[in-house]
């Protein structure tokens, strides 16, 4: 008779014999996380959408070539060309704000993104205030009203600027009204995650729009879409206080890439993913405890010691993307340290379970 | 002025007597509606509305693959019983949960109750909850039903009968708070003139009650109480997560869980937490596909395995199904006069049971005059109510009964008593009157207590008797005074 080979279960996560009231289910952890990360991203399209809005006013007679040579990269930085292509056949005002704002089947755009923050709030119900849920549910509520495209239709600037208002509340309510445990970690990590990597795509949007028209680099056209990289992250005023100049490339660059005092430049993010990282981990700062999160640490001494010569010299695109992928590395990292847990087999723990049965009869 | 046009109709009202006049209990709140006028009042109700769905207290529609969330329609008015007929009504609850604590243990154990032929032992050992496999176990403390939801309901005559008992999961308790706190932000100064007994307390006694029957093993006087749901999809996952957060205990579903050396572990941030205690909010049938259904994907493979090892405690205990089943409800006076020696404080309902033979040829020779339910349902459904049924419908329960007699009993109607209810119709609204139930809820821990009040349904549909929140019922809050007016 030959003996059956059982499959075994798969071993899990350590056993952590405590009982505080503090514990946090990696579920929730991660809950957390993405409903904070989409409420960040679907402030960052509706900036994003509502600037370049506004910019297509001045530049009334452009043809489809022109057109599509403007919203493409928009497109690229804040969703799926691919998917945007089996709905619509032109990327021009008109449908690509339709895709990155309406369009459900875009997991990116801001309906998505909303539904999806609500979703895993709701999932989390127990854990966020209930200023916190109210405004995101008053936010959904509205998304799913008749109401949502009414606004939009009768003026896209007062729809884009509804929707920032929830995000800046529910950012807001979060930081005076959620106490400050793991789960805060954890929404702050998705937050700052969310909008360092935004500002890289906005500033990338630039390095798209520069190269098929070299010609008109410094004109009046350049200066107003510079203009709008910085209005697309909430920093034209912050930029001008700073400088008190013209607005230069460069300096706009920099900025967004350097500024330690501008709240969404890519190195402020970084100072404060960096803190969180450490608070979660309980290390001593500078003290890091896997590749992704050395990776990362490199990468911000990198902004403490260079300048923005040397990142122009290195390219400003391939400096950009290495910053993309440290921070998906993070993330992954993230996930796998605080909200993976191995996969149970549901029939091999069936049969795992059976047996210890039996024998205990 | 809203109340002039109001009629009381043929049925017992809770707030007129049969002279027409408003019982003393209800005099402040016929005072503050006399005061009140259409406007006001549709206004108060949009807002307790648009507040309950802002706060999402709302139920997801099954069927609907538009993940439609609504509110349980909520009546303003309240619902108030003076407080010596609620003593009566405690009394009686606390007499039949101790009773049916008593059944269950014997049954469990050495099935006195059957011995003695109180009860004939084919409907105890063949019904549909009772878990063959628990016999002899025993259960933290010796109680199995920590949670109780009793359906309560008057007839004409103002008597207050027992329609069912919900010894399995009782659902409503997080509507009964939410209308009270929703009631004091509608009409705060009403509220504070009746002088109505706090329900607010029912999330802390219900923690303790969990943390009450934790396992004996444990060391710690700290055990980790979780909730367990089904999960978000659940139409009454706003009452898990609302419960959860009142008693600040984590909310978990089945795949937060896994369970190794029979001990119950949660997957957290910083590995495998034990867990000790589960107030589950999932049906005996879907803890654990090991024992139970093997298709059960909400449960987790050991949770039973670990319960009888006595290293993680469920409430309510499995098995306790087998006491709300509506055949046994027929038995529970005798199971009150068997254990207790007293006879029951509330009564039941009259009921014939359809496997007796002399009360199967009555209820086959009345069906258009009785009402119908299968022994296992709940939430309305699997019901015949004779008087109102077509041809077709009673005949169709005729051959179910006679398919399977054991499955069901028979019930006369029962012209539940009315409340005023606010009805908006096209031209305008009214009070009218509706039929309305009470679930009070029970709490067995160190001691037993009942939240003075419970929830009053309301069935908004005109005439109808249903009043279950899928089947088109309401709520109210209810209030059981200091006093008797």
């Amino acid at each position: 008779m030959s003996e059956t080979i059982l499959p075994l279960p798969t071993a899990q996560k350590p056993i952590n014999d405590r009982r505080d009231s503090q514990v946090m289910l990696s579920r929730v952890a991660n809950s957390l996380y993405w409903m904070s990360r989409y409420i960040e991203r679907s402030e960052n399209v509706a900036r994003l959408l509502d600037v370049n809005l506004q910019l297509m006013l001045d530049f009334a007679d452009l043809n489809d070539q022109q057109l599509k040579e403007h919203w493409l990269p928009i497109l690229c930085s804040a969703g799926d060309e691919e998917t945007f292509f089996r709905f619509y056949e032109r990327a021009n005002s008109e449908s690509v704000t339709e895709f990155l704002t309406f369009r459900e089947e875009n997991p990116n755009s801001i309906i998505s993104c909303l539904f999806t923050a609500r979703e895993n709030a709701r999932q989390v119900r127990d854990q966020i205030s209930l200023e916190m849920f109210e405004t995101l549910n008053e936010c959904y509520l509205f998304l799913k009203s008749r109401n949502a495209r009414e606004v939009w239709q009768g003026g896209a600037h007062e729809f884009y600027g509804q929707i920032k208002r929830y995000s800046h509340l529910f950012q807001g309510l979060t930081g005076s009204t959620f106490t400050r445990n793991e789960g805060y970690e954890f929404i702050n990590l998705g937050k700052f995650l969310e909008r360092a990597d935004k500002t890289t795509r906005i500033l990338d949007i630039k390095y798209h729009i520069l190269l098929p028209s070299v010609a008109d680099v410094g004109g009046a056209v350049d200066a107003a879409q510079w203009q709008a990289i910085l209005r697309s992250a909430s920093a034209l005023e912050a930029y001008r206080r700073f400088h008190v100049e013209d607005i230069l490339p460069r300096k706009v660059a920099e900025f967004l890439i350097f500024s330690t005092t501008f709240p969404r430049s890519i190195r402020s993010c970084m100072e404060h993913l960096d803190n969180d990282l450490h608070r979660l981990s309980g290390r001593e700062k500078r003290e890091y405890r896997s590749a992704e999160e050395r990776a990362f640490g490199k990468l911000l001494s990198d902004l403490n010691f260079l300048t923005i010569d040397d990142i122009l010299a290195e390219g400003l695109h391939e400096f950009l993307q290495k910053v993309q992928t440290t921070l998906d590395r993070l993330d992954d990292h993230i996930y796998q340290e605080y909200m993976y847990h191995p996969p149970v087999d549901i029939q091999a723990e069936i049969l795992l379970h059976q047996q210890q049965m039996q024998q205990q009869q | 002025m809203l109340l002039e046009t109001y009629d009381r109709g043929n049925f017992c009202d809770e707030m007129h007597d049969e002279a027409g006049a408003v019982r003393p209990h209800y005099a402040r709140v016929a005072e503050h509606l006399r005061h009140l006028d259409e406007a006001e009042h549709k206004r108060k109700q949009t807002a307790v509305d648009l507040a309950f769905m802002r706060g999402g207290v709302t139920f997801t529609v099954y069927n609907d693959d538009q993940g439609t969330e609504r509110i349980f329609p909520f009546d303003l008015v309240p619902r108030v019983i003076p407080d010596s007929e609620w003593q009566t009504i405690e009394k009686g609850l606390i007499q039949r949960i101790t009773a049916l604590n008593l059944f269950l243990h014997d049954i469990y154990h050495e099935q006195k109750i059957l011995k003695d032929r109180v009860i004939p032992p084919h409907y105890i050992l063949g019904a549909k909850h009772f878990r063959r496999e628990f016999m002899g176990f025993n259960v933290p403390k010796d109680i199995y039903v920590h949670i109780c939801g009793t359906d309560l309901i008057r007839d004409r005559q103002g008597n207050y009968l027992v329609l069912e008992d919900n010894l399995r999961c009782p659902s409503g308790a997080s509507y009964m708070l939410e209308n009270r706190a929703a009631l004091k932000r509608a009409f705060p100064d009403l509220y504070r003139s009746a002088r109505v007994h706090p329900v607010d307390n029912y999330a802390a006694d219900l923690r303790k009650v969990l943390q009450y029957v934790s396992p004996p093993s444990l060391s710690t006087s700290q055990p980790n109480v979780v909730l367990m749901t089904p999960g978000v999809f659940n139409s009454a996952y706003f009452e898990h997560s609302f419960l959860a957060r009142q008693m600040g205990i984590p909310i978990v579903e089945g795949r937060d869980l896994v369970v190794r050396d029979a001990r119950v572990y949660m997957r957290t941030t910083s590995g495998l937490v034990p867990v000790d205690v589960i107030y589950r909010r999932i049906d005996d049938d879907f803890l654990d596909p090991t024992v139970f259904r093997p298709d059960s994907l909400l449960g987790v493979p050991g949770l039973v395995h670990a319960y009888r090892s006595g290293n993680v405690s469920l409430a309510n205990s499995i098995g306790t199904g087998v006491a709300d089943d509506k055949v046994v409800y027929y038995f529970v006076p005798r199971i009150i006069k068997y254990y207790l020696g007293e006879d029951p404080i509330l009564p039941n309902v009259g009921t014939f049971l359809a496997s007796e033979p002399e009360d199967r040829v009555f209820i086959m020779e009345n069906l258009e005059k009785l009402v119908v339910k299968s022994a296992n349902e709940a939430g309305g459904y699997g019901m015949l109510m004779g008087p109102w049924a077509t041809k077709g419908e009673i005949e169709a329960f005729r051959e179910q009964i006679r398919a399977n007699p054991r499955n069901f009993i028979a019930q006369h109607p029962i012209s539940l008593s009315r409340h005023p209810t606010w009805c908006q119709g096209e031209a305008g609204g009214a009070f009218e009157g509706r039929h309305v139930d009470l679930r009070p809820y029970i709490l067995y821990g160190e001691k037993v207590t009942v939240t003075p009040g419970g929830l009053t349904r309301v069935a908004l549909k005109k005439g109808s008797l249903v009043v279950n929140s899928s089947q088109g019922g309401g709520s109210k809050d209810t209030w059981v005074l200091h006093g008797d007016s």
